[in-house]
């Protein structure tokens, strides 16, 4: 089985005049990179991967992951995570309910604390699974939301402007915790952003995007 | 299913109104087939129209209903243009809750008790700088103008217009706008009359016209406050649908009809005063006029709020003194001894109504989340919001006046033969909790950021664990609130359970209400503070109960 | 309906169509137990609320009887609901199974045949009732046959304050003289109030010569002639009295209070007793007494009805004789309680029974039996009815 994501032919349209066009595959540990002003539709372009396109956008082409085709799943049933520039913690469940959430079911419970336990330990965030998610730094929050993600088993990684809100250290520290875990996990990423620094981190493909629809 | 919610919430909402609407037009054109009448004719309106007292009455509908809006709109954009973003506006935004679950008729009791001739302000101020050892014979109670009423109205729809006038600011951003006018040399009240208001009106104009319509057709404040020779409109149209007599029922339905119209009309007129306030008040933004009396304006309009709160609250806690006093006359501030007397005879059966109301309160409260979440998940998962239409229909319960249709529904579902009971007291109730809770719940519905939903589906949640485990919990606040808001709607009810239920119904409202007939304060004290209560344990419960589950998540605190 | 009430008329007193039959009382009570018996009552007096929820307590000890009280605001409204039921055919099982009632409500409701029975004469505590020296079997003039039975008499008095109006006033032209005097310190509740429907009458019944014309049905020819003394008497009463008669209160014990604060001196009250009541309750001074007219003050009692389509007609059977019990009866007319008149015969008690009233302490408001003097007899309903109208007219609607 090849491991990839695979926008194939998708275009983005918004009352019939297209937006955003790509027609590319993410191998697996490699990053794209999609640049652009705001405003030219690089998010719609992330919902309509994880299904959730506001009813204003149409979408046309395939989404393949793993060369199956996704583009008619509903949200849930498709295993891609993805991370936004606030890190989106549930704020009423502890930070290790916040990580079971996403994993899979099934397991005893001692397996899951342990599962959740060992993702803590691997961002460096040991012995934090019971706090409140509003106790903890940004840079912390950024690291749980990101193993709340890896936790759920996903074959591929969108990340929406995901650094953005960071200040300059802690960017370049998630940011290289984010690739080195992609790479690692062997997981495609479609990244967002409009921060040359981020693209150029990536160390990917760069699609340009400008606006199409305005001319 | 959920694709069906919005139909069937329409249908709820609607359905009784449509229904009781046509329940009373069919007999004001003598058309009653039940009672061996049919129409069509004009004999109910020409029996009507030959009502010796229907000028006064009709009077009386329009004036306290528009003078009573008009005032409490003018108070609330007095205090909002004086005082929003201070710590004063704080303070008066957390007496806003315990304010608006005050029942209304609770709130009249309690007026009445302060105003009255022989009530407590008089009591405070004889012997000693009235001369008065005896109340005077001024007919303030009860007065043909309908003052008294018009005051028991404001003191309770101050509280409601100020709540949508703070949620209309949070969206009109009003910070910016104050700021550039302060920075042209405009003084804050009018450099927040001139720039911020119109965007607030043009939010607030649906509860507004919500207000006019209930102060015209309200029954149980016209009952306790208002004149009675003749009473307002409404209160006729009940004794005339209670009538033994059948044909009085024509003439009470076309009674209706024109309580109707007369609501119809007043907003028609109210319409034309927005567009005439609309050009004067152009006409004051382009004088340039830099209104810098600020002062006076603003103590004048946080003694307006003051006033208006205060009566409410020492309203009630006459009645709490009424329900422990032993004897107590004029001019006596306090009674001669307090004694458990009341409590003892009337707590059993209070207790035992409140569990009545509760239960009404409850299941209508329980029926109406289900329908607003539903129709709020569907407008989430098709992404298509309320439209402005959509927005009318939610007000039109509450744009119709009780009075028009509820007979109608009475009358209807007698003649099919409904059982008198709970089943349509709930229902009944469930046409005004509906809106209530939609509007609550609606914008902080809304105002949660989508994109937890989409990192929860993406972690795997399907559609409604995401609603149940994400979105409901983060909310809970906010439904709890929306709930309060429902059960203190259900629990001021006093017109749907005194003609649906048919007299079988009681809550705590109809048991007040009755006993204001009968005069005995001390009885109406303990009816009236049980009532209060229902009204206000959920609002407490609604701030309690989320500060206590969530008492360690920092975030879930404003 | 006419033929209904014909037949009801020539019955003797044992032929019973109503069924369950009164007359088979161990059948009647079998039947009562465990059925709920909706009592459609005014609920304006606390007092009688509670009376009326101890005797829901003591039906159900002694016959397994749920009673329920439906307070209401009006005892048209019952009527009304009856009418409504029949209108649409609900012919078995109504939602009102008893009504307090008396008076023009009666006469409609025996009038459409409404009723059920006839069936009190059988009851058997009605052997203990006073029938002859009580009005009893009459209704405002109209024969009760059966259709309605007793439980309270209610004779009209006037309440004074004395630490304010120390002398009782010998008649209604006496009280006008009175009131210009004092301005402000009377009123009577607004009409169609029974109470204050009830001062109407008492007005006409006094100021008349011969009020004995009040005991046939008014026609068009006597009626104007007949109340033109009355409309006078308002005319010149009405700026005299509280707040000018441009407001009246809403019922008899809403004036209470306003007694209790000195804003009235004088008001009416149709229980003679309940002045003594509501001194005990706090609710007024403990200088009010009470008086009556020389010429003796109206007087009727009250009943309790049994609509036809009620599903528990036994149920409110045993309700309406346990309300004309000596147990019954000796509770309502204590003042702690009701302080209601008793409609039953004192010789035709046993002794401890007798004996149960005697130890009553009426209270110091409270007028003996010979003080009370002669009961007038209510005038004919059809009077009442007229009267209410002309004076929501005149004085109610605004002028």
């Amino acid at each position: 089985m090849n491991k990839s994501l695979t926008l194939q032919d998708v275009c983005i349209l918004k009352d019939g005049v297209p937006l955003i066009e790509v027609n590319h595959t993410i191998q697996a540990g490699e990053v794209l990179t999609i640049m652009g002003p705001s405003g030219v539709g690089k998010s719609t372009l992330l919902s309509f991967i994880t299904g959730t396109l506001p009813s204003a956008f149409l979408g046309t082409g395939q989404i393949l992951l793993d060369s199956a085709d996704i583009t008619q799943k509903p949200p849930h049933a498709r295993p891609i995570g993805i991370l936004f520039q606030d890190d989106l913690l549930f704020p009423h469940m502890s930070v290790g309910a916040n990580l079971a959430f996403g994993m899979p079911p099934g397991g005893s419970k001692t397996e899951r604390r342990a599962k959740i336990d060992a993702g803590l330990r691997d961002v460096d965030l040991e012995g934090f699974a019971d706090r409140d998610p509003a106790t903890l730094s940004g840079g912390q929050k950024a690291r749980v939301a990101l193993m709340r993600m890896l936790l759920s088993n996903p074959r591929a990684l969108l990340l929406d402007e995901a650094f953005s809100r960071l200040d300059a250290d802690l960017r370049t520290q998630v940011r290289d915790l984010v690739f080195k875990t992609a790479r690692e996990r062997e997981l495609p990423v479609l990244m967002v952003t409009h921060d040359a620094e981020d693209a150029n981190a990536a160390g990917g493909k760069i699609i340009e995007l400008r606006t199409l629809s305005k001319a | 299913m959920l694709r069906f919610l919005p139909a069937l919430t329409l249908l709820a909402m609607l359905g009784p109104v449509v229904a009781g609407l046509w329940g009373t037009l069919l007999p004001a054109f003598g058309h009653l087939p039940s009672a061996g009448l049919f129409g069509p004719s004009l004999d109910p309106f020409r029996s009507l129209f030959a009502w010796g007292g229907l000028t006064d009455a009709a009077r009386l509908s329009v004036t306290t209903g528009l003078i009573a809006t008009a005032l409490s709109l003018g108070i609330v954009a007095l205090i909002a243009a004086s005082w929003s973003g201070t710590k004063a506006f704080r303070i008066l935004e957390r007496l806003l809750s315990p304010l608006l679950s005050v029942p209304h008729a609770a709130a009249a009791f309690g007026l009445a008790f302060l105003i009255a001739p022989s009530g407590w302000v008089s009591r405070l101020l004889s012997p000693a700088l009235t001369g008065w050892d005896r109340p005077p014979d001024l007919l303030i109670v009860q007065d043909p103008l309908g003052l008294a009423m018009i005051a028991g109205l404001v003191v309770k729809e101050v509280p409601f217009l100020l709540l949508m006038t703070i949620a209309a600011i949070g969206q009109a951003q009003p910070r910016r706008s104050l700021l550039v006018a302060q920075s042209l040399g405009y003084g804050r009240v009018s450099g927040w009359l001139k720039t911020v208001f119109p965007r607030v009106y043009s939010q607030i104009r649906l509860p507004v016209y919500v207000v006019i319509a209930y102060s015209m057709s309200v029954v149980d404040v016209a009952l306790i406050l208002g004149p009675s020779t003749p009473p307002t409109l409404s209160v006729q149209i009940v004794k005339w649908m209670s009538d033994p007599d059948l044909s009085m029922r024509l003439t009470g339905a076309a009674a209706a009809l024109f309580q109707l119209a007369l609501v119809i009309g007043a907003l028609c007129f109210w319409w034309l005063g927005e567009r005439l306030v609309a050009r004067l008040g152009n006409r004051w933004i382009m004088s340039g006029n830099r209104g810098l009396r600020d002062t006076s304006v603003r103590v004048l309009s946080l003694g307006l709020g003051s006033v208006s709160a205060f009566a409410v609250f020492f309203g009630l806690a006459s009645l709490l003194i009424w329900s422990f006093a032993a004897f107590w006359s004029f001019p006596n501030v306090l009674p001669d001894g307090f004694t458990m007397r009341t409590w003892g005879k009337h707590g059993p059966n209070a207790f035992a109504t409140f569990g009545e109301t509760f239960f009404i309160a409850g299941v209508a409260v329980l029926l109406a989340l289900m329908l607003v979440l539903g129709c709020l998940e569907a407008e989430h998962r098709s992404g298509r919001p309320l439209s402005r239409r959509g927005l009318w229909m939610l007000y039109l319960p509450l744009l119709v006046p009780q009075t028009a249709f509820l007979p109608g529904l009475q009358t209807l579902l007698l003649s099919v033969g409904a059982d008198v009971g709970r089943i349509p007291v709930i229902l009944a109730h469930l046409v005004f909790v509906l809106p209530y809770v939609f509007l609550s719940l609606g914008d902080p519905w809304r105002a949660w950021d989508t994109r937890n939903a989409i990192v929860a589906g993406a972690l795997g949640a399907r559609p409604w664990a995401v609603f149940w485990r994400v979105r409901a919990p983060m909310l809970l606040r906010p439904i709890l609130i929306a709930t309060a808001v429902g059960i203190s709607v259900s629990v001021g009810q006093y017109l749907p359970t005194l003609l649906i239920g048919g007299g079988r119904v009681s809550t705590l409202t109809t048991e007040a209400v009755a006993l204001a007939s009968g005069g005995d304060r001390r009885a109406i004290g303990v009816y009236g503070l049980a009532q209060t209560l229902a009204a206000l344990i959920p609002f407490a419960l609604a701030l309690i109960v989320p500060a206590f589950l969530w008492r360690n998540r920092r975030n879930l605190h404003e | 309906m006419k033929y209904l009430a014909l037949v009801a008329a020539l019955a003797a007193p044992t032929f019973a169509f109503a069924n369950p039959d009164p007359a088979d009382w161990d059948a009647v009570t079998a039947e009562a137990k465990g059925q709920t018996v909706y009592w459609n009552a005014w609920g304006g007096s606390t007092t009688t609320n509670d009376f009326i929820a101890w005797v829901g307590d003591r039906v159900m000890e002694d016959y397994g009887v749920t009673l329920e009280h439906v307070k209401l605001t009006d005892t048209a409204d019952a009527v009304t609901r009856v009418l409504s039921e029949k209108q649409a055919g609900e012919d078995d099982d109504g939602a009102i199974d008893m009504i307090w009632i008396n008076g023009s409500n009666f006469a409609a409701m025996k009038e459409a045949d409404l009723l059920f029975g006839p069936f009190a004469e059988q009851l058997p505590n009605w052997a203990v009732v006073d029938s002859e020296g009580k009005t009893v079997q009459t209704d405002f003039t109209v024969p009760v046959e059966g259709y309605e039975s007793p439980w309270a008499m209610a004779q009209v008095v006037f309440v004074h304050n004395t630490a304010t109006m120390p002398d009782s006033l010998g008649s209604m032209d006496a009280l006008l003289e009175w009131a210009q005097a004092n301005p402000g310190r009377f009123s009577y509740p607004q009409p169609p109030d029974f109470l204050g429907t009830t001062f109407l009458k008492q007005a006409l019944v006094d100021i008349l010569d011969d009020p004995s014309v009040l005991q046939e049905e008014a026609t068009d020819e006597n009626y104007g002639e007949v109340t033109a003394p009355l409309w006078a008497y308002l005319d010149a009463l009405t700026p005299h009295l509280w707040r000018e008669g441009r407001a009246y209160p809403a019922t008899g014990t809403a004036m209470f209070p306003l007694i209790a604060d000195g804003e009235l001196d004088l008001s009416i009250s149709f229980s003679p007793g309940a002045a003594s009541t509501a001194i005990a309750n706090f609710e007024l001074p403990d200088t009010v007494r009470t008086f009556v007219l020389d010429k003796g003050t109206i007087g009727n009692a009250s009943f309790v009805a049994v609509p036809y389509n009620s599903g528990s007609a036994a149920g409110a059977m045993v309700v309406a004789n346990f309300l004309m019990s000596p147990e019954a009866q000796a509770r309502a007319q204590d003042p702690n309680v009701l302080g209601y008149g008793t409609v039953l015969n004192m010789d035709a008690l046993t002794a401890d029974d007798r004996a149960a009233f005697d130890a009553l302490e009426l209270g110091i408001a409270t007028l003996s039996p010979a003080e009370l003097g002669s009961v007038q007899a209510e005038p004919h309903p059809s009077w009442m009815t007229r009267i209410a109208d002309d004076w929501a007219e005149r004085y109610g609607a605004g002028q």
